[in-house]
């Protein structure tokens, strides 16, 4: 007989686990499900490439200051937002980003589109004291990042993971990852041509921080930011936008 | 059964809403079943007991 | 603590001891110069530390007693000393950022010091260092009350509550080293992250046996929310870290969710983290703690069965309203916005469950500032929960999303609900676990109320004001029809409000110290309680006068 108890005791908390399962886990479910299928939606973008080794390591800097915290990486479908930042962001601009920096609060202005609308130098300036350039900003300084080496050697591992989830690096970008990096930022020498052969003509190669002695942080983190909305121009094609993708600045 | 987007949006759509309100259904005929009043009168009012050990066999 | 275990469980106690110690031996050793090998030595001394503390009393005489004829309490005084110290860490870090935002020289041309670094250890040192810590402190509390019977482990509970603050240390330290995710609310890397698992397993077989080992077959409803916490929380954060790490000896990990898919995911579980860790958690400690403190059963019974269920079933579809007006498809965030809006009748029907309980004592919340930060959390509850709902409607979003305006909503919950009826419980807890008669003084837990209530206050008040105010400004336009402020006129207009909400954090952070100090004298100098009753008898006897 008290066993009998016992039983019934301890199948009432586990048909109430269950309970719990069946009730909190079909709202996920039914929502995120069928985004695994988006890609039947979403708008084509035979344009799109992928992030250079360099701008990889330099979204990776941006993660790493948290820099998400205060920059949201998506402009919404509302007027004042498309006339102050530029097209709405599509759900394609971000198809190879892991994780996405969508954000969720503008303590400064939204990012999605800032790749070619400043020039490396005012970037190189405005990270090292962001009040030299804009003196209300309330922007933390980063002049540590144009101090540190940046660090290549792993970058093939980074390449090689992002290959295994789906991101389309070909075998020969994976090798060359290290020195690609290097090359994207030391142009006129013999690693620059190489970037430009496996990335095609528009990658922006340049001595980001104006030094091509060596590659830093800050060489990585300006790279990065200048292609951001910039790997597809499919938001200007689709959505009616009256606006021209913008041109290098050097 | 082809799980293109549009399918399965539409499954959610449908049977997602059939699902809540099965759901809340047997949640109140759980709560209002009369059977029940009485443990939930004991349960409501054991916490106030003046008690400091496990029970014991 | 360790004199309630028998030679057997030591033995094992130790070998889990020392089995971390050699992981983080392992880690240091493959991590080499990356942040990993840091970790590495972290853990190895934390798992070091531990084996050293098992083997100083490892030969003491064994216990005498029969264990089962008392509850254990040991881990539960020690997750309260934990959740307090996190308290004042994590609100000192939070007063640290909302100072850099107003004077960004305070970061001091460091890595570590800078915003982007510092805020998650703001956040997950409040959420889950003092959140994290009270909510295991008192779920292990309220299921073997309820359920009449000790804890079903010796050596677990130990195991959850220290694994639990070695998660908390390793994603905190490695938040100021750059190590991070960037999924708000869920930073910690890949190998954090798998502990955490171990950990949140092991918590939910210890809770659940817990409850098997009840005589009565109905089951408390504070422990429903508790275990809804513990089961949801597991689920939560293994879908959103799943990842696969760049190589074995490096922190850093991809996640598998690209873009549009990883949002859906992180705001999924970055809105449920709130619903059942911030939400669900504590619901639990109102439902047996408030009606303990006023002496009074819980109004009714059946409506906090109804609202747990629309709690549990509502919250998981309500994260999309994360995502209004972005590139996640249209009817996702319909149906996100329709929950949310939804969510506000459970919601309220537990916070005016609780409400109603007090009806007929309400000379005692007068009285009792204990009881009164429990009243006075159910009132933020409620009213954070419409304001919540108001926010997910999608015209509504447009103006509130990306401003301050959610982070004064955000703290209006963590500060006004989760922060106030942790004291409350905590409180009520302290005196009776250490069988003090009363506590210290009951003139301080009445100023660290003011205190609490005013910072509250201070923040959620500058933060509505700074937050629709930059709302209006990005979608003002001039009559010729041009956008009439630039993004530093914005900025420019929030520097007061940023001044006062640290004020008003401050506020909140002395109150924490306050009840810090107010604890250790309880535990110090109080007399011992004369009657073995382990619930107060009559509480509020001393009030503040």
């Amino acid at each position: 007989m008290p066993e009998m108890f016992h039983r019934k005791i301890e199948r009432s908390a586990v048909l109430f686990v269950l309970a719990i399962i069946a009730a909190a886990s079909v709202g996920g479910i039914i929502e995120i499900a069928p985004l695994f299928t988006i890609d039947e939606t979403v708008e084509e973008a035979p344009d799109m490439r992928m992030y250079t080794p360099l701008e990889l390591a330099g979204r990776n800097i941006y993660i790493r200051e948290g820099c998400y915290a205060c920059h949201s990486q998506m402009i919404r479908t509302l007027r004042d937002e498309v006339e102050r930042y530029g097209p709405y962001s599509l759900a394609v601009e971000s198809r190879y980003d892991r994780p996405m920096l969508w954000g969720s609060k503008r303590t400064g202005p939204d990012l999605a589109r800032v790749g070619g609308k400043y020039s490396d130098f005012w970037h190189v300036a405005h990270l090292t004291n962001p009040r030299d350039v804009v003196p209300e900003s309330n922007m933390p300084a980063y002049a540590f990042l144009a101090r540190n080496q940046l660090r290549t050697e792993d970058l093939r591992d980074h390449l090689a993971v992002q290959r295994t989830l789906g991101v389309p690096y070909t075998e020969e970008m994976v090798e060359n990852a290290a020195r690609d990096a290097y090359g994207q930022a030391t142009p006129d020498t013999d690693f620059a041509a190489g970037v430009t052969e496996r990335y095609g003509d528009a990658t922006q190669v340049s001595a980001f921080d104006g030094v091509t002695t060596h590659v830093t942080e800050m060489d990585a983190l300006v790279a990065y930011l200048q292609i951001l909305g910039r790997l597809t121009n499919a938001a200007y094609r689709d959505t009616a936008a009256t606006e021209k993708p913008p041109e290098a600045q050097d | 059964m082809d799980f293109s987007y549009n399918s399965l949006v539409a499954f959610s759509k449908s049977w997602g809403l059939f699902y809540m309100m099965g759901f809340f259904l047997c949640v109140c005929v759980y709560a209002f079943w009369p059977k029940n009043r009485k443990r939930f009168d004991r349960a409501k009012h054991s916490i106030l007991d003046q008690d400091d050990k496990p029970w014991q066999k | 603590m360790i004199r309630q275990l028998t030679s057997s469980e030591r033995q094992n106690a130790l070998v889990i001891a020392l089995a971390v110690a050699i992981v983080g031996i392992a880690m240091a050793a493959v991590g080499r110069s990356d942040v990993l090998g840091v970790h590495g030595v972290i853990v190895m001394l934390f798992g070091g530390i531990v084996a050293y503390l098992v083997m100083s009393t490892f030969y003491d005489p064994e216990p005498t007693e029969d264990r089962a004829a008392s509850y254990y309490d040991d881990p539960i005084k020690a997750g309260i000393i934990l959740s307090m110290a996190w308290a004042v860490f994590g609100m000192f870090m939070g007063v640290w950022v909302a100072a850099q935002l107003a004077w960004p020289d305070l970061a001091f041309d460091a890595g570590w010091s800078t915003f982007g670094r510092l805020r998650p250890t703001h956040t997950s040192g409040v959420i889950f260092g003092f959140g994290g810590n009270a909510l295991i402190a008192t779920s292990f509390h309220v299921v073997q009350r309820t359920s009449r019977a000790r804890l079903a482990g010796q050596i677990s509970p130990w195991f959850v509550l220290l694994g639990f603050n070695l998660f908390c240390l390793l994603a905190v330290s490695g938040y100021l080293m750059g190590v991070t995710q960037s999924k708000e609310y869920a930073e910690a890397e890949w190998y954090a992250d798998l502990w955490l698992v171990i950990v949140w397993v092991t918590y939910f077989i210890l809770y659940i046996a817990t409850i098997a080992r009840r005589k009565e077959p109905h089951i408390y409803v504070a422990n429903w929310y508790f275990m809804a916490f513990i089961l949801v929380v597991a689920i939560l954060h293994i879908v959103n870290n799943l990842a696969i790490p760049v190589s074995w000896g490096s922190v850093k990990s991809y996640t598998i969710w690209p873009g549009v898919q990883d949002a859906m995911v992180q705001w999924w579980y970055g809105h449920n983290a709130v619903a059942f860790f911030l939400t669900a958690g504590f619901l639990g400690m109102l439902y047996y703690y408030l009606p303990v403190r006023a002496q009074r059963p819980i109004f009714s019974y059946r409506l906090s069965i109804l609202s747990f269920w629309g709690i549990t079933f509502f919250y998981m579809w309500a994260g999309s309203h994360h995502l209004h007006y972005t590139a996640l498809p249209h009817w996702v965030q319909t149906l996100g916005m329709t929950f949310s809006v939804m969510l506000l009748v459970p919601s309220w029907a537990s916070a005016g469950n609780a409400l109603l309980t007090l009806n007929g004592a309400w000379h005692r919340v007068r009285d009792d500032a204990t009881l009164r930060f429990m009243m006075a959390a159910a009132v933020f509850y409620g009213l954070s929960t419409f304001e919540g709902s108001f926010m997910a409607i999608r015209p509504v979003n447009s103006l509130s999303h990306y401003t301050d305006w959610t982070v004064g909503h955000v703290h209006a919950g963590a500060l006004g609900w989760v922060a106030l009826i942790t004291f409350g419980s905590l409180y009520t807890l302290v005196p009776s676990l250490w069988r003090r008669e009363r506590m210290y003084s009951a003139a301080l837990v009445e100023i660290h109320f003011w205190l609490a209530i005013v910072g509250t206050l201070i923040y959620v008040f500058a933060m509505w004001n700074s937050g629709i105010i930059q709302g209006l400004m990005w979608r003002t336009y001039t009559e010729e029809g041009a956008l009439a402020y630039s993004f530093i006129d914005s900025l420019v207009a929030m520097y007061p409000y940023y001044i006062a909400r640290a004020f008003g954090g401050l506020l909140f952070l002395i109150g924490t110290v306050v009840g810090c100090y107010n604890m250790w004298m309880t535990v110090r100098s109080v007399p011992m309680a004369a009657r073995t009753a382990d619930v107060p008898v009559t509480a509020a006897v001393v009030p503040g006068e």
